[in-house]
């Protein structure tokens, strides 16, 4: 069983339907005893950083997440949920992350030509830079997901297992150890994203 | 880098896709859910989906097609039509939609745009706007083109992206239904003003017209048509193909 964290941000509707299309057994929560059952935890996220680490952090959920992961439960992060997993974020001011992977996340803007647009939205091909990862089981190089975003995850060249090309290498997919993230929203990204969903419940 | 974006657009009254829809070996041709699963398997890079309904009725059962079709389609939804209060965001949103459209809502109410932004962030706010040619200048029209608002449709685009819509969609209403092609005058005059993406609407009668459209104007996000796609004049995965043979970066 697969445990989506609930902690009041945002609309869980299509990540719960696009695990429900690949057969895998989920559940939404906010119970820590759920959380500590599940084999798998996802956690999501959309909107602003500050927002959502202080549900996070207030609904106690912080804490079990930390725990479960210590003992190796995989974890997937997606999207906001992707980067909380780093130390920090320089979104309007400075704040705390869950710190499970080194680094912090910055703005898109520092990083890309001024005439590219904000957010990167829009179908972008992967360029995986571990291809062997586990995710990556029923990928191809170049596989099309779908990115919103602004920030990015930086400073952490070497968790890096994909990037997305946007007048920089942006952080697209990252590992340690047990938790991995995904900047990009598979429950959007049409079979390809299916396909990482799939291969995270078998990991 | 990122890639054009092809989006058939489907108009839903009673629950089902008005206009005609003729595709050999497709079950129910009129069924939204059905159509925009045959879409995405054909790689529609995302899907709108038009509520052309007017009573409170109608409006249950289009958000209950909107719900069904979320369940089964993982690509972006994009939700317009009827859409005049954050009520009616929340509505279509919590139905799985990912973005809502806004033409006359935000028409008669232009603080709306900035209210949606602000709630549920740019991205999720589409300006649609159905423009015509008057005395030289772009007009905005309303009730579905047949109104003259008077407004310049420049300005409105200008004054709208700043107010936090994070994408505008172009309907051209001089070039709409004649198949001769896109309104390229008038998108590049809306390029001209905006960093948000810009999707072109109205015009496209062939495969070629979408090459045209983005080869001339690169700038343009995405091309949005309806009964081209229905009546199956053009194949998405035949125009993506197209496009990747000509050099514009697409998802194949």
């Amino acid at each position: 069983m697969i445990a989506i964290v609930d902690y009041g941000v945002g609309n869980l509707f299509s990540l719960k339907s696009s695990f429900g299309a690949i057969g895998a057994e989920i559940v939404v929560t906010s119970d820590p005893a759920v959380i500590q059952n599940a084999e798998r935890i996802i956690l999501p996220g959309v909107g602003a950083f500050a927002d959502a680490a202080e549900k996070l952090r207030k609904s106690g959920l912080d804490q079990v997440i930390l725990e479960e992961t210590k003992k190796g439960k995989p974890l997937l992060g997606i999207c906001l949920g992707m980067q909380m997993l780093f130390e920090k974020s320089y979104e309007y001011g400075e704040h705390e992350g869950l710190g499970l992977i080194p680094g912090a996340v910055r703005p898109i803007a520092d990083v890309i030509p001024k005439d590219l647009k904000i957010p990167h939205i829009g179908w972008n091909p992967l360029h995986l830079r571990a291809p062997k990862d586990k995710l990556f089981s029923y990928l191809n190089e170049g596989d099309c997901v779908y990115f919103v975003h602004s920030y990015y995850a930086a400073d952490c060249d070497d968790y890096v297992i994909a990037t997305a090309e946007y007048g920089a290498e942006l952080t697209a997919a990252v590992r340690n150890g047990n938790v991995w993230g995904a900047q990009f929203h598979p429950e959007k990204s049409g079979k390809i994203g299916l396909a990482i969903l799939r291969a995270f419940c078998e990991i | 880098m990122i890639t054009k974006r092809i989006i058939p657009c489907l108009d839903v009254r009673d629950g089902r896709v008005v206009k005609g829809v003729n595709f050999a070996g497709l079950r129910d041709v009129s069924s939204p859910v059905s159509l925009a699963e045959f879409y995405s398997e054909c790689g529609a890079d995302e899907l709108v989906f038009y509520d052309i309904t007017a009573s409170c009725e109608e409006r249950s059962l289009f958000t209950d097609i909107l719900r069904q079709t979320a369940e089964r389609v993982f690509i972006p939804l994009t939700v317009g039509g009827g859409i005049r209060t954050l009520d009616d965001f929340d509505r279509v949103l919590k139905c799985g939609a990912d973005k809502v459209s806004v033409n006359s809502g935000a028409i008669a109410n232009p603080d709306l745009i900035y209210h949606a932004a602000k709630k549920y962030g740019d991205q999720c706010v589409v300006l649609s706007v159905d423009m015509k040619r008057v005395d030289g200048t772009f007009h905005v029209f309303a009730k579905g083109g047949r109104e003259d608002t008077g407004i310049e449709a420049i300005e409105w685009i200008k004054r709208g992206v700043e107010n936090g819509a994070g994408e505008i969609v172009v309907n051209s209403i001089d070039t709409d239904g004649v198949k001769q092609g896109f309104d390229l005058e008038m998108l590049n005059a809306v390029c001209q003003v905006v960093n948000v993406p810009v999707i072109a609407s109205g015009g496209a009668g062939c495969m070629e017209d979408f090459v045209t459209l983005f080869h001339t104007l690169p700038k343009v996000d995405a091309g949005l048509a309806a009964s081209i796609f229905h009546f199956g004049e053009v194949d998405i995965k035949e125009l993506k193909q197209k496009l990747a043979n000509e050099n514009i970066n697409v998802r194949l």
